[in-house]
């Protein structure tokens, strides 16, 4: 078990020391950045608003983590986060319950997934272009819901979502956790997880083997539009408000990132969440700090831009072999 | 019949529908004013979508090109308000920079052996960052150049103007398609499409080939990015945003796979001319919500992957 537990470290190691510099210059910018306090009984701090505004991002990149380890991709969920945010700011406007709200944002999230993965695993789509359908409708679609202007709302059960706290810890970040905790179960504690690398490093492989590859895929786009339905609840109540044009915008592109980041391949296969996670709060946490240390935040994308180029080469599969050459050369020439 | 000009046939036949639908609605819309102002609003898409079409045959994607437009509009508009330089000067500065930028992209795609997906992702934050550390106002342009390229247009008989970039829209598509069908970089790009082994063992030479694919892209992003400066006099790093997933529509609803290796120029035309109608009916009627058009683009992406994937299908068992 300890020994299990030495290799995932080892695994995430350069995350986490990614995850370090980044904190560190952090304080060094901003040193007040690991202050952690209690206000009106709850934790207040730089920290924790990396937590609280990371939880969009983190959950989505939960979900992607599981639809790029079947070497699909998923564009649509930033448009998902906005249909299903006004959903739910629709259904309490025309005076339902909280409670039915997020059910219907859920049920809506649900049928996103089921339609990306229909076109997926039945209509044998290629990922990019099947969820770019809903990527390029959706936001009309959510347009649709809230008639073009931003539907704001007043339930504090929705509300609650967005800012309030359990135990002192802000909603989002419980909801995140609870949400990446219960994935992980579901896919490292049964042989889903198994399935779903199967499937990301030879489809055709696995069908014959016997996976129901189809259903698999289904359900894989299901559990990426439902952690984007629940990004857009929270986003929706962050705001008190739908907003179709900007929820949730660029967001797909966050969410794969911090897939990458966390050292997760596009091409399929082996994943781990908890990279993905890592990865998520690295993304965050340069965005804190650049906020905090009074820097330009037009500096912002050149800096994202830079640190996916150094991981990129760091990941790159050409670099081994690269390495290879290198020193096969280096000792012919000392022969 | 060749299947392979079935897609580009079914988009020819909707695209003739759909405006003869709309021309039986409202007469006017035949008219060649609406018809050339289709050309110049749709011009800066246009020139962009030709590159994107290119990466598309060969099997890639490009998602730098709608802040690659936003930067070179706010690079034009900064050059000029700071300096004297000529515009003219100012293009081909910019379009070596947009052009340098597709090159980086293209090696970095192909020596790194990652996906296009990801580097032109990195490459989109890059252009959009730079764009904004140039300049977060809106800029006006106001050189005199400016205005005499915009008042050169060739007035048509009921009075609609045909405007310079709509024709530079034309004219890049009608040397696109030169360049993919009888050219030797062009039947590499298709080949490239048909499968990276495949082509090597054709001898074909991937990597310059992926590299020069991305330049082209590049290239013309930067003169749509000029396109745009030039359609809205002025540079904003928070324009054209999401130009390449219109551009990327475009190509799809023109007919071209995208898996690459199969589809044509004049398909992504047909594209552009079937979005920009959306629109203008859109306006015409006046009732409907600008955002109808995302949904039936949507749509229409939808309805010709299933389109595609049908004729593949038959040509697959008409084949075997």
């Amino acid at each position: 078990m300890t020994l299990a537990l030495h290799a995932r470290l080892r695994r995430a190691m350069p995350q986490l020391i990614a995850l370090s510099i980044i904190l560190l210059l952090n304080v060094l910018a901003f040193p007040g950045f690991f202050d952690i306090g209690v206000q009106n009984g709850r934790f207040y701090g730089s920290l924790i608003d990396v937590l609280n505004r990371g939880a969009p991002v983190v959950l989505l990149a939960t979900g992607m983590t599981l639809v790029i380890a079947t070497k699909g991709i998923d564009l649509s969920v930033g448009a998902v986060i906005a249909i299903c945010g006004a959903v739910a700011a629709a259904t309490v406007a025309n005076g339902h319950s909280a409670v039915f709200a997020v059910g219907a944002a859920l049920l809506v999230g649900l049928a996103c997934g089921i339609w990306n993965g229909l076109l997926v695993s039945v209509l044998n789509i290629q990922p990019i272009i099947a969820t770019l359908v809903l990527m390029v409708a959706g936001r009309g679609i959510a347009q649709l819901i809230t008639e073009g202007a931003i539907l704001t709302f007043n339930d504090p059960g929705l509300i609650f979502i967005g800012s309030g706290a359990l135990l002192g810890i802000p909603m989002p970040v419980v909801i995140w956790v609870l949400f990446a905790l219960a994935v992980s179960f579901l896919v490292r504690g049964t042989a889903l997880g198994l399935l779903v690398e199967a499937v990301g490093i030879n489809r055709r492989a696995s069908t014959l083997s016997g996976v129901r590859t189809p259903v698999l895929l289904v359900v894989v786009y299901i559990v990426c539009s439902l952690a984007a339905a629940i990004a857009g609840l929270i986003v929706a109540a962050d705001i008190k408000g739908a907003d179709a044009n900007n929820a949730g915008l660029w967001l797909e592109l966050d969410a794969i990132l911090a897939v990458v980041v966390g050292g997760n391949s596009l091409l399929g296969g082996r994943f781990t969440i908890a990279g993905s996670l890592l990865g998520a709060l690295i993304i965050q946490s340069i965005n804190t700090g650049i906020l905090l240390s009074g820097f330009p935040p037009e500096f912002n994308l050149i800096i994202k831009a830079a640190i996916i180029v150094i991981i990129l080469i760091v990941q790159s599969p050409a670099l081994p072999a690269l390495g290879v050459l290198f020193r096969r050369t280096t000792s012919g020439a000392g022969e | 019949m060749n299947s392979r000009y079935l897609p580009l046939l079914a988009t020819v036949v909707i695209f003739l529908l759909a405006y003869a639908g709309c021309a039986l609605q409202y007469p006017a819309i035949l008219s060649l004013r609406v018809l050339s102002n289709l050309l110049t609003d749709n011009a800066f898409l246009g020139i962009a979508a030709v590159g994107m079409t290119f990466v598309i045959l060969s099997g890639g994607i490009d998602l730098s090109i709608g802040a690659v437009i936003a930067f070179s509009g706010v690079f034009l508009a900064v050059i000029l308000q700071s300096t004297s330089i000529h515009p003219l000067a100012a293009f081909a500065l910019l379009l070596a920079i947009t052009t340098a930028f597709g090159t980086a992209m293209g090696a970095m795609i192909h020596i790194l052996e990652m996906p296009a997906f990801i580097v032109t992702l990195a490459g989109m934050f890059l252009a959009r960052g730079m764009a904004f550390v140039l300049s977060i106002d809106s800029i006006p342009i106001t050189h005199p150049f400016y205005k005499v390229l915009k008042s050169a247009y060739y007035r048509m008989p009921d009075g609609g103007r045909f405007s310079l970039i709509g024709g530079l829209m034309i004219l890049i598509f009608v040397v696109g398609a030169v360049i993919a069908q009888r050219t030797r970089f062009g039947a590499n790009v298709y080949a490239l499409g048909g499968g990276a082994a495949t082509a090597r063992l054709m001898g074909v030479a991937v990597g310059r080939t992926t590299i020069l694919i991305y330049a082209f892209s590049g290239f013309l992003a930067g003169l749509s990015g000029i396109v745009f400066s030039l359609y809205t006099s002025a540079g904003y790093s928070l324009s054209a945003v999401g130009i390449e997933l219109d551009a990327i529509a475009a190509v799809v609803i023109g007919g071209t796979l995208l898996t690459g290796g199969s589809g044509f120029v004049a398909g992504t035309f047909i594209g552009i001319l079937i979005q920009g109608l959306i629109q203008t009916y859109i306006t015409f009627d006046g009732t409907l919500s600008s955002w109808w058009t995302k949904i039936l683009i949507g749509f229409l992406l939808f309805a010709f992957i299933l389109l595609q994937k049908g004729i593949l299908a038959l040509s697959r068992k008409t084949g075997s």
